[in-house]
């Protein structure tokens, strides 16, 4: 196996996903399956190419003048959260 | 009426001869009817239907006119839609209602078309099966034990179904042509940036495309015609004139120079490249060149984008917090527990895979070795089609290696399953158009033929594949129990 199990418990840390112990043997066999896989990469001859920015030659990120061009609808948005109290995001606290 | 084309419904609807809300209501009776056992559609949008076909037949009589006026469609669930919800797949928006419409949705409610609904996909787009989806399953109406293949397999199968006369899709790694090859539908992915991605849910931004699924290649032009052009919302959209597309179908393919795509027949089954060879007999009839042509990186398409779009997408996915929308797990201890769980038990497992590869790609040591690389390998195959186009008009080969597979059969391996995208992902890679069409059968089930054209070739790869159908009827075909 390319990647241990202390491996996927870091990257799992990382992405902020908790991997239950069920599925931490089928994680630790297909992530190193993918790892194995793309490790093909390393074999080819990349010397003096630049990495690709844009799939579409010649287009940038387009930047639109700092202007307020949206109505407030924090109501409209807040819908949609688990929990919500005076117009704020409720989380555990995080500050003692 | 569920078989016809676009271009008749609309000459139907224009003679007075049906109205829109018949036709809506013919099409949500098969919905009902014959969804329990696809499962292609999960959010049924039945009043918002008929209240939409009812607007439709409202405007017609104000004396507007349009060739989507009244038409029915489904969109994918990764299309935002304001009002009705939008899961992508996914236990974690399985109760987002979209406080606002996606440009794609808004474009064609404004040409008049009907949504009946919103369809079924591999959970956020991830997976060319239809089996990751949060709700199941999509089956094949071509044979119900098979996959229709994803992650747009909700949308391919009610229209091979005839739950609608159009779909939508999004195409990120072959995520519109691999399901209409699998179910005998024509499938068109645009140039990168052609159409707006504003309120499609992000998978790989450097990648995702939006596209359709039609009956037709002129019904494809038609529904194209509606979607494409630029977005201020989209910083990706590209500013430039939208053709006619279907003004320009009908002209004649002599001289048209076809390259066969070497790299794509090299153990591919006698049988489907039987097919390709056919479809490329007629396309010489009609007065096309055809020539061999090599893409020597091609190859490294599969693992190229198996970096690549896995990085973009544990980038895009980090926005699931459990904080602002979506799911939230129960009693969270504290800040990190909260993330860690709403996460963890809000996606489901192929997406953590992904979310897990791109986060190693991209960790501190391994970024050059592997998102750069690949990025700069991406730039070589990219390269590879640029100077293909160099000598001829558009690419041809298979759209995948297999016809649909059985449900079940490659769950348990990634890589397996990462390899039925093996011909549509350098298209993505690249930016580039493509276009999947009916063209035979293996084992009775439907195969594709695929074409690649250079940035911005839609109207040369649509009037292509409108010649190839002006003398075959693959795309006429309906399966069993369907027609």
């Amino acid at each position: 196996m390319s990647l241990t199990r202390q491996d996927v418990d870091k990257i799992a840390h990382l992405a902020r996903l908790q991997v239950t112990e069920q599925e931490m043997p089928v994680y630790v066999k297909s992530l190193s399956a993918i790892v194995d896989f793309v490790a093909e990469l390393a074999r080819v001859d990349t010397q003096d190419i630049a990495p690709m920015a844009h799939p579409l030659v010649g287009q940038h990120q387009r930047l639109r003048p700092d202007e307020i061009t949206e109505s407030d609808r924090h109501e409209q948005y807040q819908r949609n959260a688990p929990r919500v109290q005076a117009a704020l995001y409720v989380v555990p606290r995080v500050i003692e | 009426m569920h078989t016809l084309s676009i271009g008749e419904l609309a000459q139907k609807l224009a003679a007075k001869q049906i109205s829109s809300l018949e036709l809506t209501d013919h099409f949500l009776e098969r919905l009902s009817r014959l969804n329990p056992a696809l499962n292609a559609v999960i959010t049924p949008t039945v009043d918002l239907a008929r209240a939409q076909a009812a607007a439709a037949d409202r405007r017609r009589s104000a004396g507007e006119s349009g060739p989507l006026l009244g038409i029915p469609l489904i969109h994918k669930d990764i299309f935002c839609t304001e009002g009705v919800r939008t899961s992508c797949g996914s236990r974690m928006l399985d109760n987002f209602v979209s406080p606002y419409d996606a440009t794609v949705v808004s474009r064609l409610r404004c040409a008049g078309a009907v949504m009946l609904g919103k369809s079924n996909m591999d959970e956020f787009a991830m997976g060319s099966s239809n089996e990751t989806s949060y709700y199941g399953p999509v089956k094949n109406p071509w044979d119900l034990t098979k996959v229709p293949g994803g992650s747009s397999g909700g949308s391919a199968a009610a229209l091979a179904a005839g739950l609608a006369a159009f779909a939508t899709g999004t195409d990120t790694g072959g995520s519109i042509r691999q399901p209409a090859a699998l179910t005998g539908v024509v499938g068109f992915k645009p140039t990168y940036g052609r159409v707006s991605r504003y309120g499609m849910i992000a998978f790989a931004s450097s990648l995702d495309q939006a596209g359709t699924f039609t009956r037709s290649a002129q019904d494809a032009a038609i529904v194209l015609q509606a979607m494409a052009g630029f977005d201020p919302k989209d910083s990706t959209s590209v500013d430039r004139p939208v053709p006619d597309y279907q003004g320009l179908l009908g002209a004649p393919l002599k001289g048209l120079k076809i390259g066969l795509l070497q790299e794509f027949f090299e153990g591919l089954d006698e049988r489907n490249g039987a097919l390709i060879h056919a479809a490329l007999a007629e396309f010489r009839k009609l007065g096309a060149t055809t020539c061999e042509v090599s893409l020597p990186n091609l190859p490294l398409s599969v693992p190229t984008y198996y970096v690549v779009a896995p990085a973009e997408c544990s980038s895009n996915l980090s926005r699931f917090d459990g904080v602002r929308f979506g799911y939230r797990c129960e009693d969270p201890k504290d800040l990190m527990d909260l993330y860690k769980r709403s996460r963890g038990e809000g996606f489901g497992a192929e997406v953590k895979r992904r979310i897990m590869t791109g986060t190693y790609v991209l960790s501190a040591g391994y970024y050059d070795a592997y998102y750069l690389k690949a990025q700069k390998i991406r730039q070589l195959i990219t390269d590879d089609f640029r100077r293909a186009f160099e000598s001829v008009d558009m690419l041809i080969g298979p759209t995948t290696p297999t016809p649909a597979f059985a449900i079940g059969a490659k769950v348990d391996d990634p890589i397996t399953m990462y390899l039925n995208d093996i011909y549509t992902i350098g298209a993505n890679l690249a930016g580039l158009p493509a276009v999947s069409l009916p063209c035979g059968f293996v084992d009775s089930l439907p195969m594709g033929l695929q074409l690649v054209g250079p940035h911005f070739a839609e109207d040369s790869l649509l009037n292509a594949a409108h010649g190839y159908q002006q003398v075959t009827d693959w795309h006429r075909r309906t399966p069993a129990g369907y027609a």
